[in-house]
């Protein structure tokens, strides 16, 4: 059954056309990949599924509702979390706080509750603490809780904000490039930890330039390119498309090649 | 702040604030304690501010305006005689609720007023509208709209006063009844009554300082203080921030006009300089000194200089000193006084009571 289903979107910036007619679904317990140059409107199409952007045109359906044009809070709250291509955290906040936030929207205290330090609320407030700390503890960061987030390494930012995409309790998870700006060792741990999240029951989207990660961990993979979709299908078949390999693959290798 | 270092500091401070009255009463300054319990009202209209600003990150320059709307709505209510509606149906009745009281003005005539519990009531009603109205529109953009809004509204209300005879026009509203609280508590300006004034006070500081304190602490808090640092993330993660945003400019307008209607009764009366800009200015400026995101050192800072000032120690120098502390502080403790005071008294407990630590440590 599809849990995420896009049907012919499309978004502009001025003249530019960052999403032209786009159209795909996210199988429930997948690993979807999104893969193209840059510039192919992976990013936008993010921003679109997550409410950040409107689209011109185009309808989305999450889990069966239609979530086209909701404020991201509500998007968050059906079920869809995300991270952000620049690791987005709280600077100002600690580690754990960070990931506190994340359960926002599971959580209900409102202003008076909290300034009352009603018993309720204290009984949340404990759970929250506890919860952000188990998911600080899954993706092996525990032991970094109270350090300010400003004071993490950037590897360890992206862990820490996947951390908190988790503790929203999400049924399915976007990560934008998770990958970028990680060592080797960083990459493969981040693909087996994403198969974990995969299966434990989380549906994954996720845009990425590492295709050889794409490749290892991905169900389906949708190839984009100048704002449209190129090819889709599972990864032996889309790294045999003939297109794929002479607008995507072929080009990065030959701009790869020289600089090893 | 930690729970337990919030137990301290409250302790401190209440301790420092009952000081203070003994050594006022020592001295024989009792007078004095008038200046610092209008000082103590103004601090709860920057700990409002304080939420809005060093928590949520947005900025609001009509909190003047919230502390003269509630102030105005208290006291044209508790003055303005509605004996010639007497024969009106109704009216019997709001007087046997006690919405409406007899009472002799300062002439000795009997007259018919709203009594200050239905006043304080109406007071915060039309301040949750207005704030609501203000910032609905202002707060669902990002960025510093609400500053726009609040100080053109700002500008208005200030208007608005000086140019109503209701309001009572330039000079303002005169002659405005005691406010009886519970168990024989009065807010009044009276000297018998001065005493307990600077009390109850003192008391509703330090009990917002708990509670706003538990929320800054909270679920709440942190979303607030995401929305400050990046509103696209904390959206992203669930927090309906314009809602947010609303609800605690709203609140904080609510305790401005709370401390309006204090101090209003306290005094005696209200007048439009309280509307002005320079004083909402004077409020974001006291946030500011006290370390934005600090509500002790809002509570502290803003209560000692406002102090000072209507103890007239500036003179006519009152704005320029202003200025100057508020330059000060931000260039050098840009956290408000009170964190490296706190470490200055820790690192002298330590040399003093000599708890010795490898000398390369101690830094």
């Amino acid at each position: 059954m599809a849990l995420l289903e896009v049907t012919r979107v499309r978004r502009s910036f001025g003249g530019v056309v960052a999403v032209e007619n786009v159209t795909f679904a996210v199988q429930t317990g997948h690993i979807k990949s999104v893969i193209g140059p840059n510039g192919a409107g992976k990013t936008t199409l993010f921003n679109i599924i997550s409410g950040m952007l409107k689209p011109d045109s185009g309808h989305i359906t999450f889990d069966r509702q239609a979530i086209t044009g909701w404020p991201p809070h509500r998007i968050a709250g059906a079920g869809v979390s995300r991270t952000f291509q620049n690791p987005s955290l709280f600077l100002k906040m600690s580690a754990l706080e960070n990931v506190m936030v994340g359960r926002h929207r599971r959580t209900r205290s409102g202003l008076a509750g909290c300034s009352l330090r009603l018993p309720s609320q204290c009984q949340e407030e404990r759970a929250i603490r506890a919860a952000a700390l188990a998911q600080l503890e899954y993706v092996g960061l525990a032991s970094l809780a109270n350090l300010p987030a400003g004071a993490l390494a950037f590897g360890q930012r992206r862990m820490v904000e996947l951390a908190r995409a988790l503790a929203t309790e999400p049924v399915l998870l976007l990560l934008d490039e998770p990958a970028s700006g990680l060592n080797t060792r960083e990459k493969e741990d981040l693909g087996g930890l994403i198969v974990k999240i995969r299966d434990q029951g989380v549906t994954v989207l996720l845009v990425e330039h590492d295709v050889s990660m794409v490749m290892d961990i991905s169900n389906e993979i949708l190839v984009m390119h100048n704002g449209a979709v190129l090819a889709e299908g599972p990864p032996v078949v889309v790294q045999n498309n003939p297109r794929v390999i002479a607008v995507y693959l072929g080009g990065e290798f030959q701009h790869a090649a020289p600089s090893q | 702040m930690s729970k337990y270092t919030q137990l301290w500091a409250g302790g401190l401070l209440a301790a420092i604030l009952v000081a203070a009255q003994l050594l006022l009463r020592v001295t024989g300054k009792d007078y004095c304690l008038t200046q610092l319990t209008m000082s103590v009202y103004y601090a709860i209209v920057v700990l409002g501010l304080c939420l809005v600003m060093g928590y949520a990150g947005q900025v609001s320059l009509g909190h003047g305006a919230f502390f003269a709307i509630g102030g105005y709505t208290s006291a044209i209510l508790t003055t303005a005689d509605f004996s010639r509606f007497q024969s009106l149906a109704g009216v019997g009745w709001l007087k046997s609720i006690h919405i409406l009281e007899v009472r002799q003005n300062l002439f000795g005539s009997p007259v018919t007023t709203v009594s200050p519990w239905a006043a304080f009531l109406a007071a915060m009603v039309v301040t949750l509208v207005i704030a609501a109205v203000i910032g609905y529109p202002a707060l669902r953009l990002k960025g510093h709209y609400l500053a726009m809004a609040t100080l053109g509204f700002g500008l208005i209300v200030n208007k608005l006063i000086l140019g109503s005879s209701i309001a009572g026009a330039a000079d303002g509203i005169s002659d405005v009844p005691p406010f009886a609280l519970l168990g024989g508590l009065m807010v009044s300006g009276k000297s018998p009554v001065r005493v307990q004034n600077y009390y109850i006070a003192c008391g509703l500081l330090l009990l917002l300082l708990v509670l706003l304190g538990n929320l800054v602490r909270s679920r709440m808090g942190r979303a607030l203080r995401a929305i400050h640092d990046r509103e696209t993330a904390a959206n992203a993660m669930g927090i309906n921030t314009s809602a947010v945003k609303l609800k605690v400019f709203v609140l904080s307008a609510l305790l401005a006009a709370l401390a309006g209607v204090l101090f209003t009764h306290y005094t005696g009366g209200i007048g439009p300089s309280e509307a002005g800009p320079l004083k909402s200015v004077r409020y974001v400026a006291l946030a500011a000194a006290g370390g934005m995101a600090n509500l002790w050192g809002a509570a502290v800072v803003s209560t000692l200089i406002n102090y000072l000032s209507l103890r007239d120690w500036f003179g006519s120098f009152d704005q320029a000193v202003f200025g100057v502390i508020l330059i000060l502080i931000i260039a050098l403790a840009p956290d408000g006084p009170l964190p490296p005071l706190a470490l200055w008294v820790r690192r002298a407990a330590r040399r003093v009571f000599g708890q010795r630590r490898p000398r390369h440590g101690a830094a």
